[in-house]
């Protein structure tokens, strides 16, 4: 089932990747580039990575793909027309592809246990060391312990608490580096350019 | 799975984006390309957070990782689609051949 699911999506995502590359019309690509993500975020949740992948559908999909069909349906961007292929470019990007692929798989290849099945989740031991690093007094209302302890894997706790408690500074400058990018794209819409 | 599968897929998904800058002349859509090859990053980094579990529980900093490329790439392409508007406004194109000032 795993095996067959895995497949399935990366089907989706890889074809409906090439879909975006091969479509003429602008609109088309960006429908495939939405189910792209949507087969990406459904591997996330089969690495049990659940917050990322629910992530993955609200910030790609939910946002950024609106903001550019927006951006297509406000341009008028109209469907390409049938040009002359140019040669050189698409030559010389399927080779660097190419290469790009069989330097990856000869890589891939090399990596100690790469070729094992991923470890399961154990969710008893997680709890066991939890449990030793409060020196086994846990603090009061420990939900991440206490699911644990009841065999459940609390994602979306576990990064919050990573989140806040080890990259406080980082998330700060997120915050900041939101804010500037929201004035620039105010100011860049703005302007006017001659 | 095994976690070469993943990164043969993380790594295909990324040959696909990059064969998408580098061949279609589309400004939009060559940036929708760099946008699959950053969630192709995202997929390996979190491939590689499972193999690298420590205690029993996934790598959390890879995660945390992967929250700040999704947000720094939700604010790039705020300001990526804003420069484009731009570009339309000052040339009614968003076709790279007609968009060549700099070419000597």
């Amino acid at each position: 089932m795993e095996h067959l699911l895995f497949y399935i999506l990366t089907t989706i995502m890889l074809g409906a990747g090439l879909g975006v590359v091969l479509n003429r019309n602008p609109v088309a690509s960006a429908l495939c580039l939405l189910l792209s993500f949507m087969g990406l975020a459904g591997l996330f949740i089969q690495l049990s990575a659940f917050f990322i992948g629910i992530i993955q559908i609200l910030v790609y999909a939910g946002a950024v793909m609106v903001l550019f069909i927006f951006i297509i349906m406000l341009l008028d961007v109209k469907e390409e027309k049938k040009s002359k292929i140019n040669l050189v470019a698409v030559g010389s990007g399927l080779f660097l592809v190419l290469f790009f692929v069989g330097q990856l798989i000869s890589v891939v290849g090399q990596i100690e246990g790469g070729d094992q099945p991923l470890a399961e989740i154990d969710t008893a031991k997680a709890a066991e060391v939890r449990l030793a690093a409060f020196d086994q007094q846990p603090l009061e209302n420990d939900r991440i312990l206490e699911n644990l302890q009841e065999g459940q894997f609390p994602d979306v706790q576990i990064v919050g608490e990573t989140l806040f408690t080890q990259y406080n500074f980082q998330i700060q400058m997120i915050a900041v580096l939101l804010l500037v990018s929201a004035i620039g794209v105010v100011l860049l819409s703005k302007k006017r350019l001659t | 799975m095994t976690l070469a599968n993943y990164l043969i897929a993380s790594g295909l998904l990324f040959a696909i984006g990059l064969l998408g800058v580098l061949v279609r002349r589309n400004l939009i859509i060559m940036f929708m390309c760099l946008e699959m090859m950053l969630s192709a990053g995202n997929l390996t980094l979190v491939a590689f957070s499972r193999f690298n579990g420590e205690a029993g529980l996934p790598n959390m900093h890879a995660q945390t990782l992967v929250f700040f490329i999704i947000t720094v790439a939700a604010a790039e392409v705020a300001v990526g689609l804003a420069i484009i508007v731009a570009l339309f406004r000052a040339r009614q194109t968003v076709h790279i051949n007609d968009i060549q000032v700099l070419k000597g």
